[in-house]
């Protein structure tokens, strides 16, 4: 395969970039490069605070999105609803994690409730898809506006902390939250969720007959119906709601693990992020902790540079987009590798 | 037979050509003299070498060394376009048009400046008229046949005032009647002074229609010539190193019925009935032969017999182990960018739980490489670094590697050569022979015939017995009886 081929020529160029970015503010009279990337540096990986509070933490949704991505990728489904599905397992997570106390299993069942509410969210796209056929390209983006609006509503509205003064909810409380692992900082618990998220989806698309209908389906859907008898609608259905139960659940982990509340701006873009962050992996969910903390480092340090070094937040989010439209781009022509042509003539 | 004038030049001359493609020496001092106003036939295996000589005929591929000369002026720098300019047109095994357009629109395409549309129309209807070719003008290429097709791209190189035409497997698509059209316009061009290049695999369509004839294989010519000094026998001579033997297995006396039709009536995808009323039975140890020509319905039969579509009404009953062998095995029968053995594992998995066995799966696959005769790097090269003839022979094992009840093989020797179209018959009438019930299509009347105890042609909608009579099946077939 060349999937490692191209993943390592992405970081290659991923690192590039960066220090082309840098160098842009070397050559900027206003900014001394060492404080530029200083900053980054220390925003990002450079100090124990900044690793275990920030990047850390921050990998986490990712690596959760981004495994849910290989699964709906594989089957060829393109589910670019991450960010929408994220927010209503924040809501389920913190609807379940703001009532009655449920004991010591308080947080699993809030986790699960988000996991629900990603899937539910995501079903609604892929029933679109079976029913009328609807891509799901545009399906999941405009649910992803429809999601934004209901948490607006929602913390201003029916869930609003009953001061009334904050568009947020109400904290949860211990039993529904993730444990914190280390004192003074804010590394939770789900990382380890993650981790195990995505070892699962590594053996699922490799080991069992699901996982390589999953792969058969995207890899050619008419091979995969005539000799597989695979049910391709079914299969395709399936994927696209099992990634949106991955984004609910880093949503519920969000709530449970970090914010402890739900507020509109929950998600800085994750659900798009993990996009770059699937194909950056090669759609291979055992890279995909890597690929994640790779734009955890990377969306920290703008972070950093924002901060002490002035360098305006537009060029952080500049920065960031052409790191993702590279991965894209890098991403396409692996694509097309693994896609190979419909028909070579004999 | 038209002779050429003495002094004329050929009308295409490649001389010495040599190409490798890295490790690979794919023609080795190989030739081709089409002259004026004859057919030139160019037959041999897949591989032999026949698409890279006409690709640099045409200046898709440069030569290492050689000489390419048209109509006697060499062309040391031969490209598309100025092959084009000195009169070479090619007509691709794969057509190449634009569905949504109609046919001035795609003729129109590899023009340049602005687009006349009624200038175009009557270029295109002037080379009509003189050349006998008649395709629609005003509807959109995808509801052409293929035939109409076909002839569409033959017009856009003539257009182009091609005087040499080369063929590229004209005919692998074509229905009898078409192929004869076809061949009998082909015949009538080169009398008109043009001259056709036609690489083929039937050496009988060779035969009957060629003035000369060139074989390559392995990238050598090993034998050119007139065609009458030519048989079948020498040509096969030529084109195999041994002879491929033609052995029909005994496959015993129809058992019971597998597959039972009552008034059966099937819908295309978009819910258009397409078979009408079809009732008949196919047993273990038969092997139906399906005759038709292109959209007469047998598509839709077929895929309800492979279980893939379910009858619209009536009753059919089919076996529990069914297997299909499609038509288009690079999108259909394969995964091309899958290994052997994920293809192998492929057969089925639609019903499989829990995990794949992924060990015996691979000891599967090299079980089946072995016996039959797949050549390959190992079970885990990509199904897509395969040639044509050992896909299918994947396809065919995978499909044939449990005992199956009924196969149902839609063109399964569409574009191999000799020796792998002699493998997949045998491997069917092997498969007739311990029991199965096997229904086969061929666009290849004579391919039918030689495989099938029994045929149903299907025309029109309508499924009828024709026993194994060649005439009324062919009258059949254009609904004449």
């Amino acid at each position: 395969m060349t999937v490692s081929r191209w993943g390592l020529l992405g970081v290659a160029v991923l690192a590039l970039l960066s220090v082309l970015f840098a160098a842009l503010w070397w050559l900027s009279p206003t900014h001394d490069a060492s404080t530029v990337v200083a900053a980054f540096w220390h925003g990002s990986l450079g100090t124990t605070s900044a690793f275990f509070s920030g990047t850390l933490v921050r990998a986490i949704p990712l690596a959760l999105l981004g495994a849910g991505l290989c699964v709906a990728f594989r089957a060829g489904v393109f589910n670019i609803g991450g960010e929408g599905q994220l927010m209503i397992g924040a809501v389920a997570a913190t609807f379940v994690g703001l009532g009655h106390s449920l004991g010591p299993l308080h947080v699993v069942i809030a986790l699960v409730a988000g996991a629900a509410g990603g899937a539910a969210w995501a079903a609604i796209a892929a029933e679109l898809r079976r029913r009328f056929g609807v891509l799901e390209v545009i399906s999941t983006i405009m649910l992803n506006f429809i999601a934004a609006s209901l948490v607006a509503y929602l913390v201003r509205g029916p869930l609003q902390e009953p001061t009334g003064v904050y568009p947020q909810t109400e904290l949860v409380e211990v039993p529904a939250r993730l444990v914190r692992l280390l004192p003074d900082f804010r590394l939770h618990a789900g990382i380890f969720i993650a981790v195990i998220v995505c070892a699962a989806a590594w053996w699922f698309l490799r080991e069992t007959a699901a996982g390589f209908r999953v792969r058969a389906v995207g890899a050619s859907p008419s091979a995969a119906a005539i000799i597989g008898r695979v049910d391709v609608p079914r299969v395709t259905f399936g994927a696209l709601v099992a990634s949106g139960a991955l984004a609910g659940l880093a949503g519920g982990v969000e709530v449970t693990g970090v914010t402890y509340a739900l507020y509109e701006n929950i998600s800085p873009g994750y659900g798009f992020s993990a996009i770059a962050v699937a194909i950056l992996a090669g759609l291979r969910p055992a890279f995909v902790p890597l690929s994640a903390l790779l734009f955890a480092t990377l969306e920290t340090g703008a972070l950093g540079m924002q901060r002490d070094a002035g360098i305006p937040s537009v060029v952080a989010s500049a920065l960031e987009a052409v790191v993702i439209l590279a991965t894209l781009v890098i991403g396409a022509g692996f694509l097309r590798r693994t896609a190979l042509p419909a028909s070579t003539a004999p | 037979m038209t002779t050429a004038g003495p002094g004329d030049s050929p009308a295409l001359e490649l001389r010495g050509i040599h190409k490798r493609f890295g490790e690979v020496a794919a023609l080795t001092d190989a030739g081709l003299v089409v002259r004026h106003g004859t057919v030139h036939a160019v037959l041999g295996e897949n591989g032999a070498g026949k698409s890279t000589l006409m690709r640099v005929a045409i200046g898709l591929a440069a030569p290492d060394a050689g000489i390419v000369s048209v109509f006697g002026s060499a062309t040391p720098r031969l490209s598309v376009r100025t092959a084009s300019r000195a009169g070479l047109g090619m007509v691709h095994q794969h057509l190449s048009l634009a569905e949504s357009l109609t046919a001035p629109e795609n003729v129109a395409l590899g023009g340049a400046g602005l687009y006349r549309s009624r200038q175009v129309v009557e270029r295109l209807r002037a080379v009509a008229d003189s050349s006998g070719l008649d395709v629609p003008l005003n509807i959109p290429v995808r509801e052409l046949t293929l035939a109409q097709r076909q002839r569409l791209e033959i017009l856009k190189a003539l257009a182009a005032d091609a005087r040499v035409l080369i063929l590229d497997e004209p005919t692998a698509v074509l229905a009898p009647t078409e192929v004869r059209d076809l061949l009998s316009w082909v015949r009538s061009f080169a009398a008109r002074g043009g001259s056709v290049v036609l690489v083929t695999h039937k050496l009988r369509e060779a035969l009957s229609v060629a003035d000369d004839i060139t074989v390559l294989r392995r990238g050598r010519v090993t034998f050119a010539g007139p065609a009458t000094g030519a048989t079948e026998s020498s040509l096969a001579g030529a084109i195999f190193p041994g002879a491929v033997a033609t052995s029909a297995v005994a496959i015993g006396v129809p058992g019971e019925e597998v597959v039972v039709a009552e008034r059966v009536s099937v819908a295309d995808d978009r819910g258009t009935v397409r078979v009408r009323d079809a009732s008949f039975v196919v047993r273990r140890h038969e092997i139906v032969g399906i005759a038709a020509v292109d959209g007469a319905g047998h598509h839709e039969l077929m895929a309800a017999l492979g279980a893939l579509k379910r009858p619209a009404s009536g009753e059919l009953r089919l076996p529990q182990r069914v297997v299909v062998v499609p038509a288009d095995r690079h999108r259909d029968g394969l995964i091309l960018s899958m290994s052997l053995a994920e293809n192998v594992a492929l057969r089925g998995v639609g019903a499989a739980r829990g995990r794949i066995a992924w060990g015996r799966v691979r000891e599967r696959a090299r079980a089946l490489i072995q016996r039959f005769g797949i050549v390959a790097a190992s079970e885990q090269a990509g199904a897509g670094t395969l040639s044509g003839g050992n896909q299918q022979r994947l396809v065919v094992a995978a499909a044939l590697e449990q005992p199956v009840d009924l196969i149902v093989a839609d063109n399964p020797t569409r574009g191999l050569d000799l020796r792998a179209t002699a493998f997949v018959h045998e491997q069917l009438r092997e498969a007739a022979a311990s029991g199965a019930a096997v229904v086969v299509h061929s666009s290849d009347v004579d391919e039918v015939l030689e495989l099938a105890t029994r045929v149903l042609v299907v025309f029109h909608g309508t499924v009828s017995e024709a026993g194994l009579d060649r005439d009324r099946i062919g009258t059949l077939m254009l609904g004449a009886a």
